[in-house]
């Protein structure tokens, strides 16, 4: 027979005595595989593996099942333990802290995910079993090759980094900061206060925005434990959690913030008028040299360099003449500043869809249409009308309004999403509308969407109120009368689909409930910080559900509107529980690191250097004197590849070893049969 | 015993995308074929090229290896250096008289389950379309035939044969 020459090349089994346990996770893994005949076949198939119980259970990570690991350790005196049941990613703690209690070391055992890749995925019973089969035979030859492991320990710098000054981070900021602990509040723009500070009211309750904003700014701007550095942006990270350097670009304010006063006198005496694109919405003026609005935080002015009439002609500095306390400083120059954090704290926010994508809806072209944002300034008594809705012209109060919801969301060409805040936002501009204006109000909504505290009752209020509710996509926004009283007008074309109906409706004034989108560069952010993104560049959570602020880094959070879209509530929320996981971690003192690192034998190394450029952490030194290379195991992060580069195979990376790997291709190709083979063929002759 | 040939492939996954979409893909229930069987790595930078020979040589017909989008990896990188290594082994196999598309590079962000569901089943029609492997004839009885069930008949066979 041809198996003799497998024979001699089968691994021998190492003496360990390996548990095999089987979920059936209820019907999720039982449905599709056969448990029962997996663990006959361990039993009986992977003896000679080292196998000496196979055990299948309903729920091996109910404490039940974890008691029967924990038992057969004790009583068994197994060595190696391997679970067939969900990604290690959701249990494999679960189980190793169940061998640890049994004072088995917990990197001894391994979790082979049969559900997300074979029960969940394949429908044909049969080969969704021998699937089972092999990915468990990989687990029990990778099994045999661990080791022992003591999970790394890092010290937790105590200080903080967030990311973005919106509510979010705001809200994130003052919780740590109260807790007693330096945080390091880093802004884009010259103020903090993000969307929320350019709104007028909030939903449901109609607080003015301001006013319950404001105060939690000027907290972060005043908090002795806060270090707040507007203007700003994070170029650069290193390190790894616990232990991160930031090195952050503090652009020139041109302004010294030592001298300033906040009197506002340069922005009165700045003769360069420039359109404020970001804080109104393009709306309204600001100056070169300019605050976003009064109650921005910190005080201070910024100059607007490409603006500026001194950095394009070299003359002017009507701002330096007249500042009271010689402040301005045209010579100031961006400054680099490194500081180093524990944890970080991500809540950039979003953008707005931009409307003028829908061609059709006339943003852009027909000058009545509007935005939510526009719409946001035009109602806030600190806008450019001083809070009285007008059309474009500046003067006229329109009669009637259409307010269109879902623009750019729920929609294939543009965001499948729900945005989640437009109805609820369009239901107060409907409010607001009526009660300043008395016009009349028309919602064009797909379905409409209010749950939260106290949301469907404010939806009640505006049907009371004699909003009218139209239900269908609107097809189209134009200028081009056709039926009488349609002149100069803005007709919406719609299908009314409780009517079933096309109508045209003229209106004066057309508001774009637009969707929030991700950050225009949230995959460079992302890149940054080592995180990772959705298909809709949204920041993607450790887990949608269980740990929606954490990331798949250690030690990088996130909150707010920069996961997804958010109302105000829940921003706030997520910014103090991102808050919460950095305190238990700081209060902690130390967090402890899966031992996935690489290190290097010095007796096998040659000294060939390969390895010393592939390391982007720069984590391996090459020792002139001895002419070897070493692993910075602080540095390492376990990628591996230096592992695989070696020529000599000096490096071996812990966890996931050339043996275990190995092993494991061998175990999923059945080639370990090959043994149980042997050991029957000699136990019928014997 | 259906008559169509099942192709064997193993897959290299990196931990921090392509391992996720596999368990993104299993989660919102994407059907892809069973032929595939998936390995973790921290990174698609640890794929030592002899792995990728040792998966050959043992049987499988077929090997995919994921990792994260260029300028996505994990660890700055790696995934760069894998493409490398890629490009090589692929021109190495080849050189050897095996079909190129029996290895395939795949980039698959945590996001992507269905698109690494869609690239496995592509990837299990082309090595279908290019049959059996049979690397290495001493263990072509045993490595190279049919599904897997088959195969375990077979050595189920071959013990009673020995015996």
């Amino acid at each position: 027979m041809s198996d003799e020459l497998n024979l001699e090349n089968a691994p021998q089994n190492t003496g360990e005595r390996i548990g095999v346990y089987i979920c059936h996770c209820g019907t999720n893994i039982a449905g599709t595989v056969d448990v029962a005949e997996v663990r006959e076949w361990a039993e009986k198939r992977l003896k000679s593996r080292g196998v000496v119980i196979a055990r299948d259970y309903k729920f091996m990570c109910s404490s039940l099942g974890q008691e029967l690991i924990e038992q057969d350790i004790k009583e068994n005196r197994l060595t190696r333990v391997v679970v067939a049941a969900c990604s290690p990613h959701l249990h494999e703690n679960t189980f190793r802290t169940a061998c640890n209690r049994a004072g088995l070391n917990p990197y001894l055992c391994e979790l082979v995910s049969i559900r997300e890749q074979v029960s969940w995925v394949h429908t044909d019973k049969h080969a969704a079993t021998d699937k089972a089969k092999a990915v468990l035979s990989g687990g029990v030859e990778r099994v045999r090759h661990h080791q022992p492991l003591e999970p790394l320990r890092v010290p937790i710098h105590p200080a903080t980094l967030v990311v973005g000054g919106g509510i979010a981070g705001i809200q994130t900021a003052l919780e740590i900061a109260d807790a007693g602990r330096r945080v390091y509040l880093v802004e884009r723009e010259p103020s903090v206060g993000g969307h929320m500070a350019q709104f007028d009211k909030t939903f449901p309750t109609l607080d003015c925005s301001a006013c319950i904003l404001t105060p939690k700014m000027v907290s972060a701007g005043t908090h002795p434990n806060i270090t707040l550095m507007t203007w700003s942006e994070v170029v650069k990270v290193d390190g790894y959690v616990g232990n991160f350097a930031v090195t952050i670009k503090q652009k020139a304010r041109c302004v010294k913030t030592e001298l300033c006063t906040g009197c506002g006198i340069c922005q009165e005496k700045c003769p360069k008028k420039v359109i404020d694109e970001v804080y109104e919405a393009g709306l309204g003026y600001r100056k070169a040299v300019y605050t976003p609005f009064p109650q921005a935080v910190p005080k201070f002015p910024v100059i607007d360099k490409p603006n500026c009439t001194y950095f394009q002609k070299g003359t002017c500095k009507a701002c330096e003449k007249f500042c009271p306390t010689n402040a301005i400083d045209f010579n100031q120059q961006d400054e680099l500043i490194t500081v180093e954090v524990g944890n970080i704290i991500l809540a950039t926010g979003y953008d707005l869809f931009d409307p003028r994508r829908i061609p059709h809806y006339g943003y852009g072209r027909l000058a009545n249409v509007f935005t939510s944002l526009e719409f946001e300034r035009l109602t806030n008594a600190a806008g450019p009308t001083n809070g009285s809705i007008v059309l474009r012209d500046g003067k006229t109060t329109p009669k009637v309004v259409g307010i269109v919801h879902c623009v750019g969301s729920r929609d294939r060409n543009y965001n499948n999403y729900c945005s989640a805040i437009c109805c609820m936002q369009s239901l107060k501009f409907a409010h607001l509308v009526k009660e300043r204006t008395g016009a009349q109000v028309y919602n064009f909504y797909i379905d409409m969407r209010t749950a939260a505290k106290a949301y469907d009752e404010f939806y009640q209020r505006v049907l009371e109120e004699g909003t009218l509710f139209v239900r269908g996509r609107v097809a189209e926004v134009t200028d081009a009368a056709r039926l009488p009283g349609e002149e100069g007008k803005l007709i919406i074309q719609v299908e009314d689909t409780l009517v079933g109906k096309q109508r045209r409706i003229p209106v004066d004034m057309v508001i774009l409930s637009a969707g929030l989108q991700s950050r225009h560069d949230s995959k460079e952010v992302a890149k940054l910080f080592g995180i990772s993104c959705s298909a809709d560049a949204w920041f993607i959570e450790k887990h949608p559900k269980l740990d929606p602020v954490a990331t798949m880094t250690d030690g990088v959070f996130i909150a707010g509107c920069c996961t997804g879209p958010k109302d105000i509530p829940n921003s706030v929320s997520q910014g103090s529980t991102a808050a919460a996981r950095v305190l238990t971690y700081i209060d902690r003192g130390e967090i402890t690191l899966e031992p996935v690192r690489a290190s290097i034998d010095e007796t096998k190394c040659s000294g060939c250097r390969i390895c010393n450029n592939l390391c982007p952490f720069n984590a391996i030194l090459f020792h002139e004197d001895r002419l070897a290379s070493e692993v910075n195991a602080a540095l390492c992060q376990g990628c591996g590849t230096c592992v695989a580069a070696c020529p000599a195979g000096a490096i071996s990376g812990t966890g996931f070893s050339n043996e275990q790997i190995l092993s494991q291709i061998e175990g999923l190709l059945l080639l370990n049969l090959n043994g149980a083979r042997q050991q029957e063929r000699e136990g019928v002759l014997a | 015993m259906s008559e169509t040939f099942e192709p064997v492939i193993i897959g290299f996954t990196c931990n921090w995308c392509s391992y996720r979409a596999a368990d993104l893909a299993g989660t919102a229930r994407v059907k892809y074929p069973p032929n595939v069987r998936l390995i973790r790595m921290m990174c698609s930078g640890r794929l030592d090229p002899t792995f990728v020979m040792k998966a050959l040589s043992g049987g499988a017909d077929g090997v995919l290896i994921t990792g994260c989008h260029p300028g996505e990896c994990h660890y700055i990188e790696q995934n760069y250096k894998a493409l490398r290594r890629f490009i090589l082994l692929k021109r190495t196999l080849t050189q050897m008289g095996i079909e190129a598309g029996r290895i395939k590079l795949v980039w698959a962000s945590a996001a992507e389950g269905v698109k690494l569901a869609e690239e496995i089943g592509k990837m299990v029609e082309e090595v279908r379309a290019l049959g059996p492997l049979n690397w290495n004839s001493g263990q072509l009885s045993v490595n190279s035939q049919q599904s897997t069930d088959h195969r375990l008949l077979i050595t189920d066979n071959l013990v009673k044969e020995a015996v």
